[in-house]
């Protein structure tokens, strides 16, 4: 994960966004249930969840492109949730096919200052850095169909940028482009979002987007915001068992809760607040923080050995037939092969633990 | 616990299987060929019906009834007043219809597409615009005559309750004609041009909102561009539909040879002056000429408009 | 700020709640009169025709028609038309069966052994659209006029019509059967039934076949529809299909001609309606069948 900048820029566009207690209703089913967010200005914002979970629902409720049944959005503390898409001012990148097919590139990203009344020479001139900016300089007479999804979707970036926005909004822009690109485009994304300072909301169901660019992760499910919290402590430190179970890599370990600690894999670790706390529970253990030693009185017999490059993972049989992920840096993974023993621990970070 | 799950997150590339090789590919040359074979019995048979006639049609137009060659029967069309006037009420008429047909089918596409695409009405109108399409010619003059007729339901109406007595021979006439050819026009547009409409993804209309456009920046920047190319083509193979018509002219019009393609069906049957076919197939020359012109331009209306969407 | 809502249960849902984002009203105005318009004037003939063909004998006396089905009765009594709806049905009948056997394994074997056929084989399905049925009909006269002098009765009778009936219907029930074939992955299929040991005529039938058979279903509804409504080529070699008899019997019968009419219009309405209903993707097949090459 690449380390994010924690205080949003001070220049650039940045406004305040606030959603207060928004509910929206599809037909029965209760797509947003109480969302309530503050957004700080220039703050990228990565809403995360499952599909249908409704952070869709709150991005296009942000852009205007879907009403609100109850609550209200703020934006530089005016309220916008009655105003019509077309005079909010904010910027939107889809997930794929928004581009105009009949435009070219230039055409494309001079769409909106046309519509402003911008004259020909400084639309185009502005069209053509805009793209600069987003690495297409070269390709702006170009037409959408004779570009790559990567190079769409970067055409979508700066059309949504050149009218200069109060609000960036992102929705899983990255998610149809095959993964290279993908990990390529939200690396300039973020840069370029960084360095204009422009609060952004970035909608994505990849926890890896979400955890490498946002400056706070919001988990969503059903409607409801489970936690919002800056990646590490997310990662780290789970409020709700949809939030611990989703994030990550998880082993569901028995394990035996006595109030504040849990003993699990022969240690005792802390318990976060919110987990089952008495008798017996599953704990929630990451593969990272599972320690294997080779032992021949060990408890674990390795089954399968996973090489990702810098990282191993490991599976192994614990004696009740449970199977342990570990995962530890490659060059420590010396020794392990399928059949070989090993005793299985834990450090010492707390841990996630619920009644099944 | 027995399977417990290592609750995995989306897991990083896997690897992909390779396809297998298209088939078909590395036989051999000879199996190639009886590959064709198998196309024979079509193409024969299409042949036979479809080629043969056409080339009797040409033969038939450049001959006269000695069997010389002669342009005398395809000069025919611009010597003859009579021919001359027919083709051109028959281009009248069909362009007429074709424009009223694709303006209101068009606006009928459009307050459809607005709607549910699952939803009763869609799905009634567009069964009901199947049907009505083909419900040209014979059909269609009767149920005309049922509404405007002498007798006819309308006319009733208006004599009887509004004491209006309307003089309905305007039914008979190119006037009348061509409102009743508009009648199947209307739903044919909509059986051709709907998935156009279809075809406007959401994300540009939301697209252009969010870039502060209004609907009718939309409509103008984008959305008439992209359906344009189809609009037209409709339009074109609305044009062939009326210009070839036959039937319902014939049942409106049963005396006397005002359309083209009446008086193609007038030179065939003509007992008056025998050995006049060859002029008659000299006309139908001409018309398939004027179609196959139409037809090329819509060919070539859609290849440039496929290549913006994919 | 973010924690879970403890309230959120006990909200109550507003009225009014969970609607699409609705239109402005000036569309949705345009919309409706649209609608009220246009349907209005394709329905005003139907319903005429609905009318005028439950007429009972004039009532002299008030000078209004009361409500009869006597001219659906004396369908019966033209011989006639009773011929002509009995030919046109084995037409259609005859068409249909000729055409599936004409177009399925042709466009089949296309997509899966010679693809490059493909635009060839498109091209001669669609030609007929651009032939007037006046022009085919000139054309062909003299084969007709060869059929009826030399192979006796078969040669005159009305049945002949299926040939060039096949011929007239290839467009629609192309694209029919095409938009099926293209929903499908017929390639793979193929390939797959042939890995398991499958010979070709097993493949087609088996296999293929089934998966297509919304396509085929509307080929067929599209090819009835249009049998049943062919007018000019009858008219012209002088049979007697439905169509014709209408015709002829319009000048002295115009109230049978019209019940006549109106029974073939419901009859082939609901035909269409039920294979928009019970063929999903037969509706865009429908659509497209009457459209024209990329």
């Amino acid at each position: 994960m690449t380390s994010t900048i924690s205080s949003p820029a001070e220049t650039g566009h940045g406004v305040a966004v606030v959603f207060e207690e928004m509910h929206r209703w599809y037909g029965p089913v209760h797509a947003l249930n109480g969302l309530s967010i503050d957004i700080a200005p220039g703050e990228l914002i990565a809403l995360l969840g499952p599909s249908g979970c409704g952070k869709t629902t709150a991005l296009r409720a942000l852009g205007g492109l879907d009403v609100v049944d109850q609550g209200s959005i703020l934006v530089d503390g005016k309220d916008m949730t009655h105003v019509p898409t077309n005079k909010r001012n904010m910027g939107i990148v889809f997930q794929a096919y928004s581009l105009f097919p009949n435009m070219t590139a230039r055409d494309n990203v001079a769409y909106g200052l046309r519509l402003r009344g911008v004259d020909k020479d400084a639309r185009n001139k502005r069209a053509e850095e805009t793209l600069e900016l987003v690495g297409l300089g070269a390709q702006s007479s170009r037409y959408p169909h004779q570009m790559s999804g990567g190079q769409q979707q970067r055409v979508a970036l700066a059309r949504a940028l050149a009218i200069e926005p109060k609000v960036l909004l992102l929705d899983e822009p990255l998610s149809a482009l095959d993964a290279r690109v993908r990990r390529q485009l939200r690396e300039e994304i973020r840069r370029i979002q960084i360095m204009l300072g422009i609060t952004t909301l970035f909608v994505t169901h990849d926890q890896e987007e979400a955890l490498a660019m946002g400056d706070r992760v919001g988990v969503m499910n059903a409607g409801r915001l489970e936690q919002i919290a800056p990646p590490a402590e997310l990662y780290d430190r789970p409020q709700t068992r949809f939030v611990a179970e989703f994030v990550g890599l998880t082993n569901r370990v028995p394990g035996k809760a006595d109030a504040k600690t849990v003993s699990v894999l022969g240690a005792t670790v802390e318990l976060l607040p919110g987990s089952a706390e008495r008798g017996d529970v599953t704990a929630l253990v990451r593969p990272e923080n599972v320690r294997l030693t080779q032992a021949k009185d060990g408890t674990g017999r390795v089954l399968a050995v996973s090489f990702l490059g810098s990282l191993c993972r490991a599976q192994v049989a614990m004696r009740d037939e449970t199977i342990v992920v570990a995962q530890m840096a490659a060059s420590d993974s010396v020794g392990l092969f399928p059949g070989a023993v090993v005793r299985v621990g834990v450090v010492p970070a707390p841990v996630f633990a619920t009644t099944d | 616990m027995t399977e417990p799950s290592a609750s995995m997150s989306t897991p990083s590339a896997s690897s992909t299987v390779a396809g297998p090789a298209q088939s078909g590919a590395g036989t051999s040359r000879f199996k190639g060929a009886g590959n064709y074979l198998a196309l024979l019995p079509f193409l024969f048979y299409v042949g036979l019906f479809l080629v043969l006639p056409t080339l009797i049609v040409t033969l038939g137009a450049l001959s006269t009834n000695d069997g010389q060659l002669t342009m005398s029967n395809i000069a025919a069309l611009f010597t003859t007043d009579v021919f001359l006037a027919s083709l051109i009420k028959s281009l009248e008429l069909a362009v007429i219809t074709a424009v009223l047909g694709a303006v209101v089918g068009g606006l009928l596409c459009w307050a459809v597409v607005r709607g549910d695409p699952n939803g009763l009405l869609r799905q009634l109108v567009v069964a009901a615009s199947g049907v009505l399409a083909q419900f040209g010619g014979v059909m269609l003059a009767f149920a005309f005559l049922a509404t405007f007729g002498f007798n006819g339901l309308i006319t009733l109406f208006l004599k009887n309750n509004l004491g209006i007595g309307m003089d309905m021979s305007w039914l008979y006439s190119l006037t009348g004609l061509a409102i009743v050819y508009t009648y199947f026009q209307i739903p044919l547009m909509l059986i051709i041009f709907l998935p156009s409409l279809d075809g406007l993804r959401q994300e540009w209309f939301d697209a252009s909102a969010s870039l502060g456009g209004s609907a009718w920046s939309f409509w103008r920047h984008v959305g008439g561009p992209i359906l344009a190319p189809s609009f037209l083509g409709a339009l074109l193979l609305l044009f062939t539909n009326a210009f070839s018509a036959y039937a319902t002219a014939q049942a409106l019009i049963s005396q006397g040879c005002v359309l083209i393609t009446q008086q193609i069906a007038c030179q065939m049957q003509s007992e008056v002056i025998l050995g006049q076919e060859n002029v008659g197939k000299a006309l139908a020359l001409w018309m398939i000429v004027i179609v196959s012109v139409v037809m090329l331009i819509y060919a070539w209306i859609q290849r440039r408009a496929s290549r913006w969407v994919k | 700020m973010g924690a879970l809502s403890e309230k959120n249960a006990l909200i109550e849902r507003p009225r009014g709640a969970g609607k699409r984002r609705r239109a402005p009203a000036g569309q949705r105005v345009a919309r409706l009169a649209i609608l009220v318009l246009v349907l209005g004037y394709l329905v005003v003939p139907l319903l005429a025709m609905l009318e005028f063909s439950t007429r009972g004998d004039l009532d002299k006396a008030t000078n209004t028609f009361p409500r009869s089905l006597q001219a659906f009765a004396a369908i019966f009594t033209y011989p006639n038309l009773v011929d002509g709806i009995l030919a046109s049905l084995q037409i259609a009948a005859l068409t249909v069966f000729g055409m599936l056997l004409l177009l399925v394994p042709t466009m089949v074997w296309t997509v899966v052994r010679v693809p490059r056929m493909r635009r060839v084989i498109e091209f001669l399905c669609l030609l007929p659209l651009a032939i007037p049925a006046i022009v085919i009909v000139v054309g062909i006269a003299p084969v007709y006029q060869w059929m009826g002098q030399h192979l006796g009765s078969i040669g005159g009778s009305p049945l002949t019509l299926t040939f060039i009936s096949i011929i007239l219907v290839l467009p629609y029930s192309y694209r029919a059967i095409d938009a099926s074939l293209r929903s499908i992955d017929v390639a793979t299929l193929a390939d797959a039934a042939r890995s398991l040991g499958a010979g070709w005529p097993r493949t087609i039938f088996q296999v293929i076949v089934p998966n297509i058979r919304g396509g085929i279903l509307s080929a067929s509804v599209l090819a009835i529809a249009l049998v049943l409504g062919e007018f000019t080529i009858s008219n012209l070699l002088s049979f007697s299909t439905v169509q014709v008899v209408i015709y002829l019997l319009g000048k002295r019968d115009p109230y049978v001609s019209v019940a006549v009419s109106l029974v073939a219009l419901v009859f082939a309405f609901v035909l269409l309606f039920v294979i928009s209903r019970f063929a999903p993707g037969a509706d865009t097949s429908t659509q497209r069948a009457a459209e024209e090459p990329a």
